[in-house]
């Protein structure tokens, strides 16, 4: 019950932060130079004709009301059209939103998977070799830019060694997609049994997640350092080294659980720090996600797109870190019974 | 029959960039079986640093020399594996900071049970039946309901117990109760206290109470040993050291003891703890003694007979003897 109760007030708390990001993504557009009916119009249109746009567009109208019609028209689902591709930006969205999650979920997963056991090293060990290393590994994934580092690896692990299929989509030359169950090839083939799909996915996946994973080994490894550092430290942790309790039990159970809790809010900024810098990465890749997406909407002075994305990433973002603080009321019961 | 603990010129030392701070000093200590052992100073004056280097749980920069048997064994020959379970099973300890000596993630029933299955190999409901047990035992009200519960959920003086609860559960022959009331309002901590004393006749387990509170030296301690600046400077059965302290330092505290039946006027000790980063050598009271000469700042007195049981390191003291 108290749990409940939680959850729906962390979702309340959610949604005057969701009205910021419309308002401010509106505006954004609002105040932007270029007229969008000119744009439809075309070239040789009349004032008349130009005016008649306007009116049918809405553009005519007083600020609050164009708001109040924005904001409708995303509730129903509509976010525009785009000029480049003439279909609805909602519709463009959905077709690669998979591809992005299936991209930015493989990065989160490498920056764990390798940030985590790195930073618990550099804790335990802290101020030998290994610390070091890892502040170096650290350091260098953050301080390469990601178009850098894709490039890098395309020419090392495709043109050098062609350890890595060519950087061009999701799958291999006459690889079938699997049938659509989530969107993420991997776990579709997976489901489905497809081997051949899988493998071909997998290694299309390989680089790119490298690539957006690497520059958030760090934040990962960091934190989780410097929360160690501090847990191991800590009152409860000198307690359970008196009390004799094995090591392992001291450092992987009392110490690391108590440093997983600013992991899952690291995880979360992670996460929306990928979804906004994808972009690069999957231009690098020609991954069809919405980043790329995003990156020719820019190139084309194309507004619908821009303007979905700027939302949507803020609003996984706000999702994110509702997910966030239902997760810390899952392991802190500090939080979940008061 | 062996003394239960012996601390044999015990010294510890923490590596800094201005050189050395001297935590711990030489002291020489004796803890009987089934007694309890005051250790008293002011903040600052290394006891909590003695009994985490009891338990060999110093570590770099820290650096301890000297020797400490337990039961006839050198603790110090162990293997770590072999003092990891000595470890809260012969020897254990309980916090100062009960409140935060908890780990916030797990139940208390499951803090304590955990250290039976580990110590005792325990399965786990006979470890959950024993833990019910201890709760009982240090009388926490509605032991199943509150062992289910989180640390936060407690009050400082339950968490406390709960704390004495998992130090008293393995049945060891030593507690190294550091400062044990501290935060808890005197109500509670003489209840503490009480429980401390009945249960340690009860198991026959000693303790090693350290303190920086005479008040509570005076309730449970049978013999006291003071110390100033990490160097233990008088030690003395209980009665002997509040009646008759030989070191000025001693006499000072003791004249600091709030009065309330009789009309004395509250002396403070002259200035502070001296900074233990390269101390001088010589007597580290020598700073703040009002018996202080020439000698006290140049070699360490050694500890004189000073009465039956009680010993002291004070060459002020020395000189006296002759003359009252």
């Amino acid at each position: 019950m108290g749990f409940f109760n939680y959850v729906m007030r962390r979702f309340a708390l959610a949604l005057p932060t969701l009205f910021g990001v419309s308002v401010i993504c509106f505006t954004l557009t609002y105040l932007l130079p270029g007229n969008p009916a000119m744009v439809k119009a075309g070239p040789f249109a009349t004032p008349e004709h130009l005016a008649e746009m306007e009116h049918q567009m809405g553009l005519d109208r007083p600020f609050p009301e164009q708001y109040y019609r924005y904001v409708s028209g995303i509730f129903k689902g509509d976010l525009g059209e785009s000029a480049s591709t003439g279909r609805p930006v909602s519709q463009d969205f959905l077709q690669r939103l998979p591809a992005t999650l299936e991209l930015n979920l493989a990065s989160l997963l490498i920056a764990i998977v390798i940030g985590l056991p790195l930073g618990v090293l550099s804790a335990v060990h802290r101020d030998t070799l290994i610390d070091h290393i890892g502040r170096v590994v650290g350091i260098m994934g953050v301080a390469m830019p990601s178009f850098l580092t894709g490039l890098l690896f395309v020419y090392v692990f495709f043109y050098m060694l062609n350890l890595a299929p060519s950087p061009l989509g999701r799958l291999g030359p006459g690889i079938e997609p699997p049938a659509h169950i989530t969107g993420l090839y991997v776990i579709d083939s997976l489901l489905t049994g497809n081997w051949t799909t899988l493998r071909s996915s997998l290694n299309q996946l390989m680089l790119p997640a490298a690539t957006l994973g690497l520059s958030a080994i760090a934040p990962v490894a960091r934190m989780v350092r410097s929360t160690m550092l501090e847990i191991l430290e800590s009152d409860y942790i000198k307690a359970a080294w008196a009390a004799g309790l094995p090591r392992r039990t001291v450092i992987y159970r009392d110490a690391l659980r108590n440093a997983l809790i600013p992991v899952i809010t690291i995880s979360g900024i992670v996460f929306g720090f990928l979804m906004a810098g994808n972009a690069v990465v999957e231009s690098v890749f020609s991954w069809p996600g919405i980043g790329n997406y995003a990156v020719t909407a820019l190139l084309t002075k194309d507004s619908a797109p821009i303007q979905s994305f700027i939302l949507f990433v803020a609003v996984t973002c706000v999702m994110v870190n509702l997910a966030v603080d239902i997760a810390y009321g899952l392991v802190d019961p500090r939080i979940r019974f008061s | 029959m062996t003394e239960l603990l012996e601390i044999s010129d015990l010294t510890v030392h923490f590596e800094i960039n201005q050189g050395a701070i001297e935590a711990v000093d030489h002291i020489n200590l004796t803890i009987r079986r089934g007694e309890v052992l005051g250790l008293v100073g002011e903040s600052g004056s290394g006891k909590s640093v003695t009994s985490f280097a009891i338990l060999r749980l110093i570590r770099p920069p820290g650096r301890v020399s000297g020797s400490v048997h337990f039961d006839g064994v050198d603790l110090g020959r162990l293997s770590e594996e072999e003092m990891r379970r000595m470890r809260g099973a012969k020897i254990a300890m309980v916090s100062q900071t009960p409140r935060t000596a908890l780990n916030p993630l797990l139940t208390v029933g499951k803090q304590i049970s955990r250290l039976l299955m580990v110590h005792a190999g325990l399965s786990p409901r006979e470890a959950d039946k024993k833990m019910l047990e201890m709760l009982r035992l240090v009388r926490i009200p509605a032991p199943e309901k509150r062992a289910k519960q989180y640390p936060h959920q407690l009050s400082g003086g339950m968490c406390q117990r709960i704390m004495i609860a998992m130090a008293l559960a393995t049945s060891p022959q030593l507690l190294l109760a550091d400062e044990p009331t501290t935060g808890l309002d005197v109500s509670i901590a003489a209840k503490i206290l009480d429980l401390l004393r009945e249960l340690s006749a009860k198991t026959g387990a000693a303790i090693m109470l350290v303190t920086h509170d005479l008040g509570v030296v005076a309730e449970i301690c049978d013999r006291v040993a003071v110390m100033h600046a990490g160097q233990v400077v008088e030690c003395a059965p209980v009665r002997e050291l509040f009646h008759n302290p030989a070191h000025p330092y001693t006499k000072a505290l003791v004249r600091s003891i709030p009065r309330v039946d009789r009309d004395v006027v509250l002396e403070p000790i002259p200035g502070s703890v001296p900074s233990l980063v390269n101390p001088p050598s010589g007597c580290r009271y020598a700073g703040r003694c009002e018996w202080v000469m020439d000698r006290c700042r140049v070699a360490r007195p050694t500890m004189i007979e000073a009465g039956p049981g009680h010993v002291v390191a004070c060459y002020g003291f020395e000189e006296r003897r002759g003359t009252c």
